[in-house]
């Protein structure tokens, strides 16, 4: 199985409302930011891949569109995941490890300002029996919160922790868009928007794009940059009937840490695309983290593109590597309602 | 590269509203058959890959998310693939890539489309604040590269026609074609009404509800099975818009084509591909893609087609099933080609068979004819 390295990685500043600014102004420059790390253009691009959502701006094809940001000419090996860049990611590293591309071009895209979002994510639900009740995203997610409290497993200082470390954290993420702190009177008092989370509790409605370049190790070599590995990467989906899903563990998540084998080796951090504080304290239970250091970048609390927030967590963890004492890195990227859906990656750096 | 192939196909009856099935049901019937023409079970399913096209088509986001349990992904990885028209083979070859790359054995892949739900061409005529609203539907976008075909060439009328009334004949030995029309002939076909010059209604395709569904596998399992192994695949994209963009014969599925005969080692395509179920979803694309796929020179797609080449019985027998003209389930247009053609090579054709079918190819376009996907399949390994 060849292996895989991250060559760049490159995030638009996240915006509350992009106003007007459509596909190609949102991934131009990131696209461009990827290349000029490499020295590649599109031609030194085996395959390409992107992900976005058209039920986002309410209009079918939003990848088409997205598109005409790159250099088609002559015609590509391109395709679209209708999901979180991350998966993007995974098609692009199946398409190197048959022999397909050398390289692979990825960017996620989301502008979830047009709408309204936990509306919207509405239609993702079951649109037989669930959607017609109109459970909204945070509706969902504060469902799922308010088990693990009543099962002690959680508390409201757990979040307001969580919260505080993203937000302090992402101070030092120049693209964040969230840096002002809320006081822990503020945010105890805060309105429920479903109780128990506040507005605080949930990640900020923001636009943006996101872009990646991976490589074989002969790729990697040839640019002579610092390596950073995909050394390993699982995803799986859970159903969708609540009723069926415990919702107070995530068997998805912990099979995943087991797969990845995250008790093989000594983990520096994690970036976790973890769109509610209650998700932080979650997850580094299940998967047994102890005091590892979570979202060092601000993580979606700070800033949350739909569609490349998971490829930014593995992005953020590339350039914490790159950039830091570290060897080991953890990242997870999320779809679905109460984290239904995840991909756990474990990142490594290579020292020759 | 690691070797695969498809050991079952399953496809659902295609009609203009199924009605009797959720969106759960269609996909599971199709992927039922699909397991039981493959002899499997559930445990052998390493990963599931679902392909369909908009999302607005029947008003579900990322409706993957709902039918896990549909589709039997609880506990597995699961990839939704989307790239507009082309995804139904885009999505066959993604599933292929992961067998081919090493990580999994066997993969259930699985297309579908349910029209009735809503309406394709007010989802297909998005309005978007910054660019002019073009409530023109599929039709209406490709009628004037077809127009420009028969200036080129200076092709008769007839031919779409003809195209038209050949894909229906075929249909009427397809028990799963939604469009079954006994007595088609050319003088049905040019009464009907203009839709947008030159096609008439008879010359498109209808709007149908219809899942097809495959597994495909390595030789640990395909060795065993009565399997057509995947020779050469690839997919091509180009932008909608740029100087120079030829869209009566895209660059894109020239260089498609190119790539999977190169990988199949085919160098005269006419002769050595059997038969081939090729996405016509308009009349006028059948000459169109022979020429574009390399099947005949510029400017002799429409004479095959006159001669009728294109026949089950001729040269180069083109969609044998009844084609998208027939039933066009859009997400699944591109995998039921890319499925009977495995049922072509294995024999499994009823009665659309063509006689002694060894190697055939299947293929799917999309979007401003600018997203292609093709793959050749083959009962030798």
């Amino acid at each position: 199985m060849k292996d895989i390295y991250i060559l760049a990685y490159a995030q638009n500043p996240i915006v509350a409302d992009a106003k007007a600014a459509n596909e190609v102004e949102l991934i131009m420059p990131v696209v461009h930011q990827v290349f000029k790390q490499t020295g590649f253009t599109q031609n030194d691009i085996g395959f390409t891949c992107s992900g976005s959502c058209d039920y986002l701006q309410g209009a079918a094809f939003a990848f088409v569109e997205g598109l005409s940001a790159i250099q088609t000419n002559p015609p590509i090996k391109e395709s679209h995941v209708e999901m979180d860049a991350a998966w993007a990611l995974y098609e692009s590293i199946l398409k190197i490890q048959m022999g397909d591309a050398e390289t692979a071009l990825i960017y996620g895209f989301g502008k979830s300002s047009p709408g309204d979002l936990p509306f919207v994510s509405t239609l993702q639900t079951d649109p037989y029996y669930m959607s017609p009740l109109w459970p909204d995203k945070t509706s969902l997610a504060a469902l799922q919160a308010q088990l693990l409290m009543n099962k002690g497993l959680l508390t409201k200082k757990d979040m307001y922790e969580a919260l505080t470390q993203s937000i302090s954290n992402a101070k030092n993420n120049p693209n964040a868009l969230v840096t002002a702190m809320p006081s822990e009177d503020d945010y105890l008092t805060a309105d429920y928007l479903s109780s128990p989370l506040s507005a605080f509790d949930c990640a900020p409605i923001s636009d943006g794009a996101s872009a990646m370049i991976i490589g074989t190790e002969e790729a990697a070599a040839k640019l002579g940059l610092q390596k950073i590995k995909i050394s390993s990467v699982h995803h799986s989906i859970e159903t969708s009937n609540f009723g069926a899903r415990d919702l107070s563990t995530s068997e998805s998540i912990i099979g995943l840490g087991k797969k990845i084998n995250l008790k093989s080796f000594e983990l520096d951090f994690a970036e976790l695309h973890t769109q509610f504080t209650y998700e932080i304290p979650f997850i580094r239970g299940l998967l047994d983290l102890g005091n590892i250091d979570i979202n060092l970048s601000g993580g979606p609390l700070a800033g949350n593109v739909m569609m490349a927030a998971g490829l930014d967590s593995i992005g953020k963890s590339f350039e914490l590597l790159k950039n830091n004492d570290f060897n080991n890195g953890l990242a997870h990227a999320s779809s679905g309602p109460c984290l239904q859906q995840n991909m756990l990656v474990h990142l490594e750096k290579i020292n020759d | 590269m690691i070797e695969a192939a498809v050991i079952g196909v399953g496809q659902t009856k295609y009609e203009a509203k199924r009605r009797d099935v959720s969106m759960g049901g269609l996909v599971r019937k199709a992927i039922d058959k699909a397991m039981l023409a493959a002899d499997v079970d559930w445990d052998a399913i390493d990963a599931v890959i679902l392909g369909k096209a908009p999302d607005m088509f029947e008003g579900v986001m990322m409706p993957e998310l709902s039918l896990v349990d549909a589709i039997g992904a609880n506990g597995k990885p699961l990839l939704r693939v989307h790239t507009a028209g082309s995804v139904g083979g885009s999505t066959a070859v993604i599933a292929a890539s992961h067998v081919c790359s090493g990580n999994f054995d066997t993969v259930l892949t699985v297309t579908y489309e349910k029209q009735s739900e809503s309406n394709a061409t007010w989802a297909l005529s998005p309005k978007y604040p910054y660019s002019p609203h073009i409530n023109a539907g599929a039709g209406g976008y490709f009628a004037p590269y077809m127009r420009e075909y028969i200036r080129r060439y200076d092709a008769p009328e007839n031919i779409g026609w003809k195209v038209a009334v050949k894909d229906r004949l075929n249909a009427l030995k397809n028990p799963l074609a939604h469009l079954q029309i006994p007595g088609i002939d050319e003088n049905m076909v040019a009464e009907t009404p203009m839709l947008w010059e030159p096609l008439r209604y008879l010359e498109s395709c209808p709007s149908s509800d219809g899942a097809c569904a495959m597994v495909i596998s390595n030789k640990k399992l395909a060795e065993s099975r009565n399997a057509a192994w995947i020779k050469g695949m690839a997919v091509r994209s180009e932008g909608t818009l740029s100087a120079g963009r030829d869209e009566v014969n895209p660059q894109g599925g020239q260089d498609c084509a190119k790539d999977i005969y190169d990988q199949a080692g085919i160098t005269n395509p006419f002769k050595e591909i059997d038969c081939a179920e090729i996405y016509v979803p308009f009349s006028w694309y059948e000459p169109m893609w022979l020429e574009n796929l390399h099947f005949c020179d510029l400017g002799e797609g429409w004479k095959l087609t006159e001669r009728g080449a294109t026949e089950i019985e001729g040269d180069i027998p083109f969609n044998m099933s009844g084609g998208v003209l027939s039933s066009n389930p859009i997400g699944a247009s591109g995998m039921i080609r890319f499925g009977e053609a495995c049922l072509q090579v294995t024999n499994q054709a009823g009665d659309h068979q063509v006689d002694g079918a060894n190697v055939a190819m299947g293929h799917a376009y999309g979007g401003a004819a600018q997203f292609f996907a093709m793959w050749i399949v083959s009962n030798k390994k």
